[in-house]
Parts: C-alpha cells; sequence; structure tokens
C-alpha cells in the first residue's frame, strides 16, 4: 500500500480518480449554469445555496481545488518523467497511425485548461472569496436583489472573454473525448460495457462543453 | 524498385549517431524488408563499407527479434506483422524509407538498428513464471478444469513474442502492454493464480525500475503490436496491481 504514488499504475489511477471526481464536478456545475438559461431567481437561490452552505464551502470546496491542483500537478509530472523514458526522439514518427490526436496532446489540452481555470478564478472565484470572506457578506445581495444571476451576465458582455471561454471549453472537450475512456481504462475497467461507455464518453466530451459554450453565447447575446 | 533508405548509423553504444543516406535499386516488391536489407548490406560489404546491424532471426515472425522503426511506425505501415513479415509492396518505386532503431533510454542502441532489450528479460525474471515442482510427481495439466474463455484469453496474451514494438510506438516509452500480457497470461489461469500478487507487484516494479514510462492509454501499442495484444491486458494489469497492493 504505501508508496502507490510511486508506481506508474499507481499514478495512473491516482490521475483516474481526480478525474472521475472533476468530471462529476464539471456535471453539476454544468447543471447549475444551464438554469441560468431558464430562470435567474432558481439560478439565484441555488447560487446562494452553494455558495453560503457550509458541507459545500467548507468540504467540498478544499476537496475540489485539492482535486484540480492535484490532477495538474500529476499531469505534469508524469509528462516529464515520460519526457525521461526516451532520450532520444525519433527523426520520423507517425503518430496519427495508431492514435487519436487527443490522446498524444493531453498535456496541451490540459495546460490550455489551467490557463482558463486561471482566468475563471479571477472572473469570479476570487471576487466571490473577496466578498464573503474578506468584506464578510455573507447575504449574496446587491441592491436588495441576489447579485449572482447579475454578475454572470455583466461578465459575459465583454467578446474577448466569451472568446477566451469559448476556445477553453474546445479544449476541454478535446481533453475529455480522450479523458472519459481513458479514467475507466486507468482503473482496470475495460470489458463488455467499454465500447457502450466509450460512446457515452464521446457523447459526454462534446455535450457538456458544447453546453458551457452555449450558456456563454446565450447570454452575450441576450443581454 | 528504386528507395533511397534514411538509416540510423550508430558505431557503437557510446557512439553518437545519425541518420545517413543510402540507395538500393531493382528491388523486388516480393521481397520481405529485411531481405531488402540484405541486399543493401550487400552492396555495402561490396563497396568496403560496414553493413547495416540489425536485428533478426526466425524470419517467420514468431521470435520478436527483428524491430525497426519504418517511416515512423513499429515494423512499418502494415498491421499485425513484424519487420520480417513487411514486404516491399507496401512501398513504392522512388519511395524514401526512414528505418530507425527503437527509441527508448531502456533500450539503449548497441549498434546502429540493435537495441538492448534485456530491460524484459528482467521483468520476465522478476515473476514471469509459475513455481512447479517438476520432480516427477506434477499434476497433468488437463486435470485441472479451465474454461474456454479463461484459456482462449490466455494464449491470446501468451502470444506476446515480446518484440519490444509497444514500447517502440507509445509516446510515453511505456512496457505495459508487454507487461499486461507477460501478467494476464498466467492471473488467468488456475496455476498462475497462486502467485498472481506477487507476480504483478515485482513484474511493475521491476518494469518501473527499468524506466518505462507511464502508460496514458493512447492505444498506438496494440496498433502497432505484431500480435494484436489487446488494451484488456493493460486494463487487467491495473485491476491485479490495485487488487495487491490493496489488500497488501
Amino acid at each position: 500500500m504505501s508508496g502507490i504514488l510511486n508506481s506508474t499504475i499507481g499514478r495512473k489511477f491516482a490521475m483516474a480518480l481526480s478525474a472521475f471526481f472533476l468530471m462529476i464536478f464539471l456535471l453539476q456545475h454544468f447543471a447549475i449554469n444551464l438554469l441560468s438559461v431558464f430562470s435567474a431567481d432558481t439560478f439565484n437561490d441555488v447560487s446562494h445555496f452553494m455558495g453560503t452552505f457550509w458541507v459545500i464551502q467548507y468540504v467540498m470546496q478544499p476537496v475540489l481545488i485539492f482535486g484540480v491542483i492535484f490532477h495538474f500537478i500529476m499531469g505534469f509530472v508524469l509528462e516529464i518523467k515520460n519526457n525521461k523514458a526516451r532520450n532520444i526522439s525519433y527523426a520520423k514518427n507517425n503518430g496519427s497511425a495508431n492514435s487519436t490526436w487527443m490522446s498524444r496532446n493531453m498535456i496541451w489540452s490540459g495546460a490550455a485548461i489551467l490557463a482558463f481555470i486561471v482566468l475563471h478564478f479571477i472572473d469570479f472565484w476570487i471576487p466571490e472569496i473577496n466578498t464573503k470572506y474578506i468584506v464578510g457578506d455573507m447575504s449574496g445581495l446587491h441592491n436588495g436583489e441576489y447579485r449572482y444571476f447579475h454578475e454572470l451576465v455583466e461578465k459575459f458582455q465583454n467578446p474577448l472573454r466569451v472568446a477566451a471561454y469559448v476556445i477553453a471549453f474546445v479544449f476541454l472537450a478535446l481533453h475529455l473525448l480522450h479523458g472519459f475512456s481513458s479514467a475507466f481504462q486507468s482503473v482496470g475497467a475495460n470489458n463488455k460495457y467499454t465500447k457502450g461507455l466509450k460512446g457515452f464518453g464521446k457523447a459526454y466530451a462534446i455535450i457538456i462543453p458544447l453546453g458551457f459554450i452555449f450558456i456563454a453565447l446565450f447570454h452575450h447575446f441576450n443581454h | 524498385m528504386n528507395l533511397t533508405l534514411k538509416i540510423w548509423r550508430q558505431k557503437d553504444s557510446k557512439a553518437k549517431g545519425q541518420m545517413v543516406d543510402y540507395k538500393v535499386t531493382d528491388i523486388s516488391e516480393h521481397m520481405s524488408f529485411l531481405e531488402m536489407m540484405d541486399v543493401l548490406n550487400e552492396q555495402l560489404v561490396n563497396s568496403g563499407e560496414e553493413p547495416v546491424a540489425f536485428d533478426h532471426d526466425c524470419r517467420e515472425g514468431i521470435c520478436g527479434m527483428c524491430s525497426m522503426h519504418i517511416n515512423g511506425e513499429a515494423h512499418g505501415p502494415d498491421r499485425g506483422i513484424t519487420t520480417c513479415q513487411l514486404h516491399m509492396r507496401m512501398f513504392k518505386d522512388g519511395d524514401t524509407i526512414t528505418i530507425e532503431p527503437w527509441r527508448a533510454t531502456a533500450f539503449p542502441v548497441i549498434k546502429d538498428l540493435v537495441v538492448d532489450r534485456t530491460a524484459f528479460e528482467r521483468i520476465q525474471q522478476a515473476g514471469g513464471y509459475i513455481s512447479v515442482n517438476t520432480s516427477g510427481n506434477t499434476q497433468d495439466a488437463n486435470s485441472i478444469p479451465i474454461s474456454k474463455h479463461a484459456a482462449d484469453e490466455a494464449m491470446d496474451a501468451a502470444t506476446c513474442i515480446g518484440c519490444g514494438a509497444c514500447v517502440a510506438s507509445c509516446k510515453n516509452s511505456s512496457a505495459m502492454l508487454f507487461v499486461g500480457a507477460k501478467v494476464s497470461q498466467y492471473a488467468l489461469l488456475p496455476q498462475g493464480q497462486v502467485e498472481a500478487a506477487d507476480r504483478v507487484r515485482n513484474m511493475v516494479e521491476q518494469m518501473d525500475k527499468e524506466g518505462f514510462g507511464n502508460c496514458t492509454n493512447t492505444g498506438a501499442c496494440e496498433v502497432e503490436c505484431p500480435k494484436g495484444i489487446s488494451l484488456e491486458n493493460i486494463a487487467r494489469m491495473n485491476r491485479e496491481y490495485l487488487a495487491a497492493t490493496f489488500k497488501g
């Protein structure tokens, strides 16, 4: 049991577990964002609940941040180790003959997502933490109304920000197109359900990022 | 057909190698790739040059010795074959063919296209066997009932010839398809299950010590494997390893 993270399979397993966690988080984040398209009030209520309920704030949020940091650091550590495993590169390497672009470039799609998360934190998370825990305003109110929907709409008025978000979600889709089924393979799940799971993974990898893009464009063009 | 060959030449394990261009003419499309290399070497010997060193033995796709990375792919552009089974009809007159050794830190070049694959042997020695007392009272293997499904899967895994194409094809130089096949062929059978936990732990530990990379499930190994070893074997190894680790 000790030192499982020192073994190649242990690292794969840890990468997959953090990936599962992040994929579930992404689904709930998407579900809440989608509410903003249908009802500003419901979106406000759910956002206020997520932003103030102690289990979410003090248990799930730290776990999520740890999961994100772990996934990124481990990804970069593995990349460095893997580069060391081939000290001389091929003069000619036909990677597309045997594998997908997505599978060979997880580090680049991952780096693009990391850059997006930094932007996203600056946009939403840091102001939120500032308002709640530094200023100490836990009411979620602005001029007598919940501020969440208004903040969301305001952020998506800048076309540059919307463009950056759209590009980031394309990279997220590319990352998930390989990552979803890869995580199952890493935990040892490769059986009669794998074919169906791969199909489901592809649908997830396209529908969720596309949905996020739709939400960003919806608020950009509707307000 | 007439061809231009770009071949990695390296005098010995310490020398700095480089790609060198050669021309070969009148190559028959019916020749195997190694026969084409023989023609080149004859040409080189006749002109007083050092022939290109390359590994080969059975020349019928069984021994796993031939190991060339041809035009960016292990064992060349065809599927389900070793380099000795690759035929020149896969190429066209006037083609330039790039020929390199397997590239992996764990497979150092000995000379030209010959690499040292003893890392695989050390992994095998770490657990790729079963301990059976063969002093005369050994039980007949046929007396142990084994399902057809398990027998077939074990046999499929056992077809791995240890050529190293999986490592050569993997962008991470990971040896997990090889080790996965070797772990699986025993883990699927009752004779191998007795030592399964120790086997997978020891073989994976040795694989890591040799400096092979981490598998990122690109699947390149499965595509390039001359014996069609499936990624399911890597998943099985992962399960076996995790079970062995968590059970202690």
